[in-house]
């Protein structure tokens, strides 16, 4: 790996080459494929949480205009593999979630085929479910790792002992809510299988069109070459498109129905709230002690979440808490029940989002109690080395990113005591957080350099989800070429494409870019300057250097304000510094900052999906009631970034960033209530009625 | 969806034959709610009759200054007209803290306060509703109520109305004029909607075939000083969570006369006579404030549910409407 020394088109603030095409509304999504005589599938979902399908009545259904098929699991086909179990469409009667699919109707149109999905009756053999996440169950298990690869438990030192002697423990449990990605693009497939060669070709809206073809070659028994997964644009997917969920399976079962005819299937908004993963609510039991002086002497995080019976996904939410900070004793541990309740997945920065609550929240309380500023109490904790991996890091840069945001902020001389300050009728207060986010590269992935004519084209199955890959992929290949970034041509999208991986872990820059510099430097050294037309060569990721920890940080600052009356709760401002490596392109990277920001203000306040234990279902399962936040709840986001120059992480110097924004931001605001009210809410969301009974009652005028 | 026919008849004396003679009939009005539960299987209906366009959409004003809104008025065309904004600004206030702007563009004076509630299990086919299916049972008993009523509720129904104009037409002694298979006939709005009781299926005293074709505004002096105050999750685009209409009349410290109604509290936009007995004749003061909410909510119930209920919501209300007349009194001190 040589690393690019003078970035030329790399740190362009260039505006996205898809950009013009999703305004006037020519680029075409996964569901608007163009196809001829397309039909539509509808889901029929189980409407008990646990137990068996005793009878199917199709015949209401299959009689109404227009209806072509109805599968139930006696008559789909039989899949290859049924190994994950989230994908064994139509296998079997048993139900183990409510929402699951119990049966599919094909039909002309997608208002028939709905109608005829609500006609399809279904008797159940229902058993007692069990919904409900508690840190008292005595069910609770660890899992053998936790996501995706991480050990479950860690223990370090001796926590009790340190925590005996301290000058100061606080000990809390907070808990996050359970959340749904819920993208703007619904889960959507067009799938088309050729009468033919029994090709099947899947235009999904996906994080990763190579991932998904493995996935569904293998449900089907395809050789991988007979699939081709295509996608172009995304609308959004925050990992919960990261992987093949059931309705890719599904669509691609009712297209082999009805054939010679592609079948599109999107989700409805609600049929995304049980079939398309989401974040599990986490409880997390945070211990820390420190010296008078701020030092951390112990901490302990135990995590308590949620599985679904069918599948297991254990959040990594304690492993942040393994590396942030320099404490001798340390303990993190992860215990699962395993629920009759949909898969739960990954979700924008699983582990690090949840898992920078509880314990950033925790730090403020330190803060607090110890009488220090919050911004120095982290800068005491600052570690020489990974405190997990004893290696050092191949840059940090928490401190800066928390003085160049204090400085910023305006935090110098912020006055500690809470619900003192007034605006009128509201109590103003800050808050603090800090950010991370490790930095991922995937072990393969393979891009192609071609010259066709003037321009250069560079090709590898990437995704663009909104993030702006079309463009910044660009950008590094003329670099790694040594050409205005005019002449490259990137196509992505397609499992035509050399294999990428998927678009999670914010590792797409950091491994297609690796890719596509090695590729460039393959061409440059095969053809040298004046290559020949049809000139190609290829190049893949190459091996990491396991030699340093390598992680990005960021600071989060947050202006709060409650209602001295109502309790409302607003943010007005929001300012985030994140040392995150190269910038590949300022335009779309602060987009993508004050993006995840965003997310995180809208977890601190709104999100919430509330699951009603008697039927196992999220209730509140439209955007009318899970609450985003809208316009008027983003006032002023800010993202700034630190010159960091980090030669370790790959040949670019990117570290990331996608994900990294919403770490933190929902402590940082509940720290900042915290100090306009006087309220510690150690439960997401912040919502007025948590704050309520902290307010004076007349509101002193 | 269930196919259905769609008429689009030529007056509201037709619309209103139309929908009158057939049981499985609707009206259409801006669609704002009607096609969600189209979607969603709330609403099956064998026949749809679009009245939005034969309704009058216009706002005259009588003799005598009663202001007479057209059924037809469209929500964002309502908020703007220029003696709504002078002579009821509660009435302005509530329609803009509605919804978005595209919804109120659509959403049309009758049609408004015949929306159903937003109660989710209403909106859930695959949960009991004694609202949506008489005799089926009350999901939102013991589920989840952060929405619900904590006033005037029955144990069988703990729904909320949505709407923000209605709690201010309701405060505001507004009168609905309905036509129906019989004719026409003048109700007080105050009177339109119905609490739950045994037969929550039944959201007002409206017939089927019934057909709202004006709202009239009588004149109402005090509602010169009138706020609505909409308290919600988030800063816009969000239903009530309590909600607060109150038109004060003050002459040397002391309340003379007084409107108050109260949103997202109950299945009905809720007058609060009592309240408003409590505020007439005292002196405009926080202990008054207090005192009216006091007497308003003294019957109040909260629900309890897994998110916590909505026993908030009883602090919650008498804190808002100690702030709505405190800001109101300010006003009218300068």
């Amino acid at each position: 790996m040589t690393f690019i020394d003078r970035p030329v088109a790399i740190g362009l603030d260039l505006p996205r080459r898809d950009g013009a095409a999703k305004v006037r509304g020519t680029a075409v999504y996964a569901y608007e494929t163009p196809v001829e005589n397309p039909a539509y599938a509808h889901p029929v979902q189980a409407t008990v949480a646990r137990g068996r399908v005793t009878a199917l009545d199709t015949a209401a259904a299959e009689v109404l205009d227009g209806v072509l098929a109805v599968l139930t699991p006696a008559t789909a086909e039989r899949l290859a593999s049924t190994e994950d179990r989230e994908l064994a469409a139509l296998q079997d009667d048993g139900v183990a979630f409510r929402g699951q699919v119990v049966a599919l109707v094909v039909a002309d149109s997608s208002e028939t085929a709905r109608h005829a999905a609500a006609l399809v009756r279904v008797t159940y053999a229902q058993e007692p479910h069990d919904s409900e996440l508690r840190a008292d169950r005595d069910d609770l298990y660890a899992p053998e790792r936790v996501n995706p690869d991480f050990p479950t438990d860690t223990v370090e030192g001796d926590v009790a002992a340190a925590t005996a002697v301290a000058a100061v423990v606080v000990e809390q449990t907070y808990t996050t809510a359970t959340y749904h990605n819920n993208p703007l693009e619904p889960h959507a497939t067009t799938a088309h299988w050729e009468p033919a060669d029994g090709r099947l070709t899947l235009w999904d809206s996906t994080q990763g069109v190579h991932p998904a073809r493995t996935a569904v070659a293998s449900v089907f028994g395809l050789d991988e070459a007979k699939v081709r997964v295509v996608c172009p644009y995304v609308g959004g997917g925050f990992g919960s498109k990261g992987t093949p969920h059931v309705n890719v399976v599904l669509a691609a079962m009712a297209a082999r129905a009805v054939p010679g005819r592609p079948v599109r299937l999107a989700l409805t908004r609600q049929q995304m709230f049980s079939l398309a993963g989401y974040r599990t609510p986490t409880v997390q039991r945070c211990l820390l002690a420190a010296e008078r002086d701020g030092r951390l002497t112990a901490l302990a995080v135990d995590v308590v979440e949620q599985t679904s019976r069918i599948k297991e996904f254990a959040e990594q939410t304690g492993v942040p808490a393994r590396m942030m900070y320099a404490v001798a004793n340390r303990r993190t541990t992860h215990r699962l029940a395993a629920l009759d309740v949909p898969v739960p997945s990954w979700m924008r920065a699983p582990g690090e989002c949840p898992g920078m609550f509880g314990p950033e929240v925790a730090m403020d309380e330190l803060a607090e109690r110890l009488g220090l500023d919050p911004v120095e109490l982290r800068i005491r904790n600052e570690p020489v080395t990974d405190p997990q991996t004893g290696k050092p890091f191949s840059s940090r840069n928490l401190v800066g990113c928390l003085r160049e945001g204090a400085a910023r902020f305006g935090w110098s001389g912020r006055d500690p005591r809470p619900g003192v300050r007034r605006d009128g009728d509201w109590l103003v207060g800050t808050g603090v957080a800090a950010s991370t986010y490790p930095v991922h590269r995937m072990s393969k992935s393979t891009a192609v350099i071609r010259r066709e004519g003037d321009r250069y084209v560079a090709e590898i199955g990437a995704a663009d989800l909104g993030t702006g890959t079309w463009t910044t992929l660009a950008q590094i290949a003329a670099d790694a070429l040594g050409v205005p970034v005019e002449r490259v041509e990137v196509r992505i999208g397609d499992t035509d494409h050399p294999m990428a991986t998927v678009a999670g872990g914010s590792s797409g820059m950091s491994t297609w870019g690796s890719a596509v510099v090695e590729a460039a430097r393959a061409f440059r050294t095969r053809y040298g300057a004046e290559p020949p037309e049809r000139a190609e060569a290829s190049g893949s990721v190459p091996p990491a250097d396991d030699r340093w920890a390598m992680h990005a940080f960021g600071a989060q600052f947050a202006e709060a304000r409650v209602h001295l009356d109502t309790g409302e709760i607003r943010v007005p401002r929001l300012l985030g510094v994140f040392a995150v490596g190269r910038i590949v392109n300022p335009r779309t990277a602060r987009s993508q900052l004050v993006g995840g920001m965003t997310m995180g203000l809208s977890m601190a306040l709104h999100e919430h999906s509330v699951l009603d234990p008697r039927t196992g279902h999220v209730v509140n399962h439209d955007l009318a009631d899970y609450h985003i936040a809208a316009n008027a709840d983003v006032a002023e986001v800010e993202a700034h970034w630190l010159d960091e120059h980090d030669p370790h992480v790959n040949a670019m110097g990117t570290k990331g960033i996608g994900e990294i924004g919403i770490v933190g931001t929902a402590a940082a605001v509940s720290n900042a209530v915290w100090h306009a009210c006087g309220a510690r809410v150690r439960d997401l969301p912040v919502t007025l009625d948590k704050v309520l009974p902290a307010l004076e009652d007349p509101p002193g005028r | 969806m269930k196919p259905f026919e769609y008429r689009s008849p030529a007056d509201a004396a037709a619309a209103v034959r139309s929908v009158a003679g057939n049981p499985a009939a609707v009206f259409l009005g801006g669609g704002t709610n009607l096609v969600d539960h189209l979607k969603l299987g709330v609403a099956a209906p064998d026949l749809v009759v679009h009245v939005a366009d034969l309704l009058p959409a216009g706002i005259e004003e009588l003799d005598g200054g009663t202001l007479r809104i057209g059924a037809g008025v469209r929500n964002s065309d309502l908020a703007a007209d220029r003696r709504v904004r002078e002579r009821f600004p509660v009435l302005s206030q509530a329609l803009l803290s509605g919804a978005s702007g595209q919804l109120r563009n659509m959403a049309t004076t009758g049609g408004n306060p015949l929306q159903r509630t937003r109660c989710v299990y209403f909106q859930d086919v695959t949960t009991p509703c004694n609202k949506r299916q008489p005799g089926s049972g009350c999901s939102a008993v013991g589920g989840w109520t952060r929405h619900h009523a904590v006033l005037g509720a029955s144990e069988h129904c703990l729904a909320v109305h949505p709407s923000d104009m209605a709690v201010a037409m309701a405060a505001l002694d507004a009168r609905v004029r309905v036509l129906g298979p019989d004719g026409e006939r003048t109700i007080p709005f105050t009177g339109l909607h119905r609490l739950p009781a045994g037969t929550p299926e039944r959201d007002t005293v409206l017939e089927h075939g019934d057909l709202i074709t004006a709202i009239d505004l009588p004149p109402l002096p005090l509602a010169r000083r009138s706020a609505y105050r909409k308290v919600r999750d988030r800063a816009s685009y969000a239903f009530a969570l309590v909600s607060v209409a109150a038109a004060v009349e003050v002459r040397d410290g002391v309340i003379t006369d007084a409107r108050v109604a109260f949103g997202g509290v109950a299945h009905v936009p809720w007058r609060a006579h009592r309240a408003e007995r409590v505020l007439r004749g005292a002196p405009a003061t926080e202990e008054t404030y207090r005192a009216a909410a006091d007497a308003e909510l003294a019957d109040a119930r909260p629900a309890d549910g897994p998110d916590g209920g909505n026993a908030f919501k009883i602090p919650l209300l008498r804190r808002t409407l100690a702030a709505t007349l405190r800001g109101l009194v300010r006003e009218d001190a300068r």
